[in-house]
């Protein structure tokens, strides 16, 4: 069995009764028990993930399939699941069985998807690295010295180590993206309020959107056909036409943004240029833009995301569930002790800032400037799109980096965003594929689209990957 | 001595009667068993995001129709942050700066019999909090999330009144006011309506505002006037004995009847008010304010004066009708039937209101539909039964039902206004009872009473007591006098 077959392979796979849904749950789980040390999963549910094949088996015996009924996959420690715990990848919820199923667990479900388990993750989605988790850093499949990326680490490595066949992720700055290029992987964040909220810790509430990480842009775009649409119980979720992959050739105008080029090192910007060749090889213009707000959305982005994430995360107070102190002596100690035990570093860093950028007093400067400063951000792509259908740019300044070079310095890792949060703060669709690679080690493009433009970002991005095959390299890490 | 004059502002928080909650679908019934209403997202579990309901923004456009009050074309949610154990997410939504409802004027009567319009700021939506129940377990809090999440109308009235009664006339008029529009159920007592005072003193003409002190949660007309009766002798206390007002919060202890120190002011609160993500603006069309604007009700100052001028009403009905939504509803069902409608409503206020009182039932449930009570009163007017015969059949009809006309036949009510049938039963007591005879045609006038009572006994209560009278004191004057 191919740990790296694609959708498409697996649907036929299935169908023609080549290996069963079971058969293929045993394998992935093999897979995942022998790659332990990379520490990708929080959470294994073997015995429902088993259960559920025996019923994919039936309906595909039946002829009574879904689109990825019998599929394996796992979903990021922050989508909510009935019954199995919910982390969050944080000691506050490292006890927090969810009652309830989020919309794109229980639509994933129900378009036929098996979960293995859950990823593991930066703690409540809040670091570029993967280490600031409660449950021990992920190892990048690629160069284990190297982080996987963040904050769905784990999702990334996970696919890139063929683990699952796709993961669920989470982007807020960059979260998809970001790891997707660090191991290699495609992985898409969807326009805000493509996918519902509902049911996915929240980190950002205005930033926060799920998508899919897979092993291609076809894979990511039928994952995200399962996720996708508007949720009754997500106000912010919209009303949009479902995303359709079209693999006709139209030539599109290709914006290189050259905020986004300029700085780029060697190295990196040797490999981008190759990519953009060939798109240009594919029949597509490469046209110059300008974003010049750019500069700003990495202080933007961390005010807003903190003054977000410092209210989001009052709720865990240590009185109706998650991690509470023992023997508080008072009101104050319970709040106080329950969270410092509770969140880590990184977290708390977090909700300082954001506190303080919300204050009496900063407010003015901080938040209200930030959001001023996103809405030119925005308005730079706007206009950049009058001009082109899509953006090509870097995803990240570098490949993996080691881990612990950067945990010590926090603005250093920000930094690591800056390519990902314009799009972020934009709201706009952004599609993470590889395209290369540096010493050993994926290099990520970055497609960007118009807001709820996944279809034309995926399918340059079938077009592209039919030409190359980044996509189908696979890491020498093997452990069977 | 400087002569004082008190300012007041007063917040009042209005449960609207939706059935839902604002964000969540849990219902808002009140005495459910603890946290039985709450929800996975008034518990704020991890994941989970508010959806604005409709019903609570068409009763704050009916509520900002009704005060004349403009409504935001489109409206936000903010986050307030603070902690509190029944504060579920750590946050609670409402609205600071976009509020639904702006500038409006509510009239109140004065004491004086004089009509004031007092300035409404603004009225903003909110989710109510939990309850915290400190009694229930030895050493520990409880916490009831029921109400978490019920939507809140706060009410935020200018700097206007004057006074302790000032005050608690507009807590009156304003509850008055949304029973009538029923946006809320006006159950002072399951804390429906809440009201915080604003309160300073300052010298009289003075313009500038003393420092204030805030009164949290007085929840009836009475303990409204008594509190600010309170603080207002406290605050001037101070200020004559040469002190200064510190700004802060106060609790009224209505047991002990006065006002103690809560918290102070001085650590001004930071809320860190932030407008709400999970949420859209609210857009609020023309459309949608018509189709409630077709909803409002006549609003109680109309009422008061359809009643006092049109069907002249005494204060004191009028006041009982708009007090009690229902009781106003009953007494107009009733008066369309084109009778007396003073008789009318001395039945509804009287033999109505006592046997509901009797029978713990509420002017919503009348056993006897208005229908029945126009044709009572009319049988009354038209002088088919007698007013006491009246009341026989009312007690009939409350306890059995049943109609006002076929009681009267079946049980052979029907008024005796036989004039000779009458003098005939008269000429017969008169001649039973000379000794009475002889004390009237004395002076001892009130002795006519006893002889209408023997002809009343006599006809079973249904002679016509009007001819009673005239016969009676024809029949006792003709008489030749004993010898």
């Amino acid at each position: 069995m191919n740990p790296y077959a694609n959708m498409a392979q697996l649907r036929s796979g299935l169908d023609n009764g080549d290996f069963s849904a079971e058969e293929l749950v045993h394998f992935y789980l093999g897979r995942i028990n022998a790659a332990a040390d990379l520490n990708c999963f929080i959470t294994v549910d073997s015995d429902r993930a088993l259960a559920a094949a025996k019923s994919a088996d039936k309906a595909i015996a039946d002829k009574r399939t879904g689109p990825l009924t019998g599929i394996p996959i796992a979903h990021k420690d922050l989508f909510c699941t009935e019954g199995l715990l919910t982390s969050c990848a944080s000691r506050m919820l490292h006890n927090f069985v969810a009652p309830y199923d989020a919309t794109v667990v229980d639509r994933l479900r129900k378009a036929g998807a098996i979960t293995l388990g859950k990823t593991n993750m930066d703690e409540f989605a809040m670091g570029s690295s993967n280490e600031t988790s409660f449950y021990g850093p992920v190892k990048n499949p690629w160069n284990q010295a190297c982080v996987p990326g963040g904050s769905s680490g784990g999702s990334a490595a996970a696919v890139a180590a063929g683990l699952a066949a796709a993961c669920t992720g989470s982007d807020t700055g960059g979260s998809i993206r970001q790891p997707a290029s660090f191991c290699g992987v495609t992985g898409l964040k969807p326009t805000y309020g493509r996918v519902s909220r509902y049911g996915m810790i929240a980190f950002a509430s205005s930033l926060d959107q799920g998508g899919p990480i897979a092993c291609t842009a076809s894979d990511a775009g039928t994952l995200l056909n399962a996720m996708e649409g508007h949720d009754p119980n997500d106000s912010t979720s919209a009303i949009a036409e479902a995303t359709d992959i079209d693999s006709s050739r139209r030539p599109l105008k290709i914006g290189i943004p050259s905020q986004y080029w300029n700085d780029l090192d060697s190295s990196m910007a040797k490999v981008l240029e190759a990519a953009r060749h060939t798109l240009e090889s594919l029949g597509h213009d490469c046209v110059p833009v300008e974003l010049p707000h750019t500069e700003a959305a990495i202080a933007v982005y961390y005010v807003i995301a903190g003054a977000e994430a410092s209210t989001n995360l009052s709720r865990y107070d240590g009185v109706r569930y998650g991690h509470r102190t023992t023997s508080p002596e008072n009101l104050d100690d319970l709040y106080q002790f329950s969270r410092t035990e509770g969140f880590g570093s990184e977290v708390k860093r977090r909700i300082l800032t954001g506190t303080y950028a919300l204050s009496v007093g900063y407010y003015d400067a901080y938040y209200l400037k930030a959001q001023q400063i996103r809405r030119l951000i925005r308005q730079d792509f706007l206009d950049a799109f009058m001009e082109v259908d899509v953006l090509l740019t870097p995803v990240s300044p570098s490949t993996a980096f080691e881990r612990e070079a950067l945990i010590e310095d926090p603005v250093g890792m920000y930094q690591q965003d800056i390519y990902t949060t314009p799009a972020s703060l934009a709201g706009l669709p952004a599609l993470s594929l590889p395209c290369g690679m540096r010493e050993q080690m994926p290099v990520g493009m970055q497609l960007i689209g118009p807001h709820f433009g996944e279809s034309s970002i995926l399918s340059l991005g079938c077009q592209y990957q039919n030409e190359t095959d980044w996509h189908a390299l696979h890491p020498a890490y093997e452990h069977d | 001595m400087t002569e004082w004059e008190a300012v007041i502002g007063l917040e009042v928080h209005v449960q609207l009667a939706t059935r839902s909650k604002i964000f969540s679908r849990a219902a808002t019934s009140f005495g459910e068993y603890p946290n039985s209403n709450a929800n996975a997202v008034d518990i704020a579990l991890p994941g989970v995001l508010p959806v604005l309901n409709e019903e609570p923004i068409r009763m704050a456009i009916k509520f900002g129709l009704a005060i004349d009050a403009e409504i935001a074309s489109s409206c936000r949610f903010d986050r307030k942050n603070y902690f509190y154990p029944d504060l579920p997410k750590g946050y609670q939504i409402s609205q600071l700066d976009q509020p639904i409802v702006g500038r409006g004027a509510l009239p109140i009567f004065l004491s004086d019999g004089s009509i004031r319009e007092i300035g409404i700021t603004r009225a903003h939506l909110e989710e109510d909090a939990g309850k915290s129940i400190h009694t229930a377990y030895d050493g520990f809090t409880g916490i009831d999330l029921n109400r978490a999440g019920t939507p809140l109308l706060e009410i935020v009235s200018e700097p206007e009144l004057y006074s302790a009664a000032e005050a608690a006339a507009y807590f009156r008029e304003l509850h008055g006011l949304v029973t009538t529009l029923e946006i809320c159920d006006g159950n002072l007592n399951e804390g429906s309506m809440r009201c915080d005072a604003n309160i300073s003193i300052r010298p009289k003409g003075v313009e500038t505002l003393g420092e204030r002190t805030e009164i949290k949660n007085v929840n009836s007309f009475r303990f409204v006037e008594k509190a600010l009766e309170y603080e207002i002798d406290r605050q001037i206390a101070v200020l004559d004995a040469g002190g200064e007002v510190v700004l802060e919060t106060r609790l009224y202890d209505s047991e002990r009847d006065e006002t103690r120190s809560m918290r102070s002011k001085e650590s001004s609160d930071d809320y860190r008010y932030f407008p709400d993500p999970d949420l859209l603006p609210v857009d609020i069309t023309d459309e949608m304010i018509e189709s409630v604007r077709v909803t409002v009700p006549e609003l109680p100052t109309a009422k008061r004066n359809r009643y006092v001028l049109e069907l002249g009403l005494t204060d004191y009905e009028e006041g009982r009708l708009i007090e009690d939504l229902n009781a106003a509803r009953y007494f107009d069902a009733v008066a369309e039937r084109g009778i007396d409608v003073k008789l009318a409503a001395n039945w509804i206020l009287g033999d109505v209101a006592a046997a509901l009182n009797r029978d713990e039932i509420s002017f919503a449930n009348v056993p006897i539909a208005p229908d029945e009570l126009g044709t009572l009163i009319q049988r009354i007017q038209d002088e088919t039964i007698t007013g006491k015969i009246a009341k026989s059949v009312f007690e009939t009809l409350w306890a059995e039902g049943g109609s006002v006309d076929g009681t009267i036949e079946n049980q052979g009510l029907r008024q005796l206004n036989d004039t000779s049938e009458l003098e005939n039963v008269v000429s017969q007591i008169i001649s039973d009872h000379p000794g009475q005879v002889g004390q009237f045609r004395d002076g001892k006038e009130k002795i006519l009473g006893f002889f209408v009572g023997q002809v009343m006994k006599a006809t079973n209560g249904q002679a016509n007591p009007k001819q009673v009278n005239e016969i009676l004191r024809r029949e006792l004057s003709v008489l030749p006098p004993t010898p």
